[in-house]
């Protein structure tokens, strides 16, 4: 029971390895809000190219979705990470990360959104237009308020599995949470760095997917 | 006053694929004048009150609004022309996510260029006109069906169209509702308004419409007086519609 507490309950070490923790919580941070970020931009353009009447849009933006979805997002790092260099082009572990991330996590974004906008009825197109709003007016101030309601619960799940991606940053060794703490318990030889890492992705994601849950249970409603 | 039509449909065609949906449709339209349309379901009404204003494209023809060819001009224009033709749809179609005030004064700000007060201000009154004004900070899910045509009404209203175009207004309103908003319509007509109809209110059709129009199979068969049409209509279709709906 004691050894148990000793190698993955560890106070002491906890303590001492926290600031190597909080570094890579950082790093975790900055890695997030650049994939979540640029990804709800980016997926809103997607899903606006994938609905569009004009085939030049459409088209490209289709194949881009298919794509970078049935794409492994750790086969397109490792790739842009270590593939990429023997074309000549160098990038850094953080730039790697968050084009890899970005890709795959922008086409899921845009599915979301398309699902969204499909929910809006035609009538709400037809009303704003014959009140002489054009299509861009119409899209932002009726249509996408209401789009992103009906999908709230599947956008923010999607950025929960964002943030767990991000752990898999460590395999090009980018400090991020994960790979710190890895780093801690190869250096401390104890495992409390790694339960510690766990408990920190727990704390920040349990009360998004607990309120993933209740707007589903209000959306249902 | 000049006596050029408000709106004048002139060989208007339209085709859904194969199907041709409106063959050669002609109706003038002046001002003041209120045009009542009846017919039986997918003979054609929707689609020509929706070439109207283009939110379906004909595929021939003319649509000239107050003298003006809608059908020629740029993207910008036909925006501008639409927000000078009120539509008013069976499914009222209020956006949900605003209240009542905001959808009314939505178009006003972004497609007239209004000042918020300015569209505050004519939003209130259009509300009042419809009887909502105490509603105006409601969400349009706190209204009933009656209460939300008559706010949609007022949003058309509020931008002050040359002709308001109706589908259906009252079809999709419990029976007790129906008269509020036939009411509204009703005083819109007194004030001058020139209005298209498609309804199966005959008696509101008997009281306040100038002329009736009859379609079936995409073509108007006949048109004429309140009277002529209801009392004494001279085709067969037109006597078995009747009779039907009478029924
Ligand atoms: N968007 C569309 N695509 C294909 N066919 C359509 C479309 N809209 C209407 N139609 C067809 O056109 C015909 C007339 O429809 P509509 O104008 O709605 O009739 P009404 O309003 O008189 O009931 C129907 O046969 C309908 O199926
Ligand atoms: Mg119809």
């Amino acid at each position: 029971m004691q050894s148990i507490t000793d190698q993955f309950f560890n106070l002491t070490i906890m303590a001492k390895t926290l600031p190597l923790m909080l570094s890579g919580l950082w790093m975790t941070a900055q890695l997030c809000a650049a994939v979540i970020l640029l990804g709800l931009v980016g997926g809103l353009l997607v899903a606006l190219a994938n609905i569009s009447p004009r085939a030049w849009l459409r088209i490209p933006s289709i194949v881009f979705t298919d794509i970078f979805r049935a794409l492994p997002p750790l086969v397109l790092l490792i790739f842009i990470y270590s593939g990429l260099p023997f074309a000549g082009v160098e990038i850094s572990p953080f730039a790697a990360v968050a084009l890899a991330f970005l890709l795959n996590n922008s086409s899921y974004y845009a599915e979301v959104y398309r699902a969204g906008i499909l929910s809006v009825g035609k009538g709400q197109w037809e009303a704003a237009r014959s009140t002489g709003l054009t299509k861009a007016q119409t899209l932002s101030s009726v249509v996408l308020p209401q789009a992103i309601r009906n999908v709230l619960p599947d956008l923010l799940s999607n950025t929960v599995e964002v943030v767990k991606l991000t752990s898999l940053a460590s395999v090009v060794s980018l400090s991020e949470l994960l790979y710190n703490a890895n780093m801690a318990r190869s250096i401390t030889y104890n495992a409390s760095p790694l339960v510690l890492a766990a408990l920190i992705y727990l704390v920040i994601l349990w009360p998004v997917v607990r309120l993933v849950s209740r707007f589903q249970r209000k959306l249902a409603a | 006053m000049n006596n050029r039509p408000m709106l004048e449909i002139v060989s208007l065609q339209k085709r859904f694929g194969e199907n041709l949906i409106l063959r050669d449709i002609n109706l003038k339209v002046a001002r003041g004048e209120l045009v009542f349309i009846i017919g039986p379901s997918g003979s054609g009404k929707s689609t020509m009150l929706r070439c109207c204003n283009r939110l379906e494209e004909p595929s021939e023809g003319d649509i000239i609004l107050d003298g003006r060819n809608i059908m020629s001009g740029t993207s910008r224009d036909l925006d501008q022309m639409r927000l000078k033709v009120g539509m008013v749809f069976q499914g009222f179609h209020l956006y949900p996510h605003m209240s009542v005030l905001k959808n009314v004064t939505l178009a006003q700000r972004k497609a007239l260029g209004r000042s918020a007060d300015e569209a505050n201000a004519r939003a209130m009154d259009m509300l009042d006109r419809v009887g909502l004004a105490e509603k105006a900070n409601a969400m349009p899910s706190e209204l009933s069906g009656g209460q939300q045509q008559r706010v949609a009404i007022a949003r058309s209203l509020a931008l002050d169209p040359l002709v308001m175009l109706f589908d259906e207004p009252t079809s999709a309103l419990d029976p007790e509702l129906v008269g509020s908003v036939l009411a509204v319509m009703k005083d819109l007509k007194s004030k001058g308004m020139t209005m298209l109809v498609v309804s199966h209110e005959m008696e509101f059709a008997r009281e306040t419409a100038d002329r009736v129009v009859f379609m079936d199979g995409g073509v108007i068969v006949e048109e004429g007086a309140p009277e002529e049409i209801f009392g004494a209509p001279k085709a067969d279709r037109t006597r078995a519609f009747l009779s039907r709906v009478r029924r």
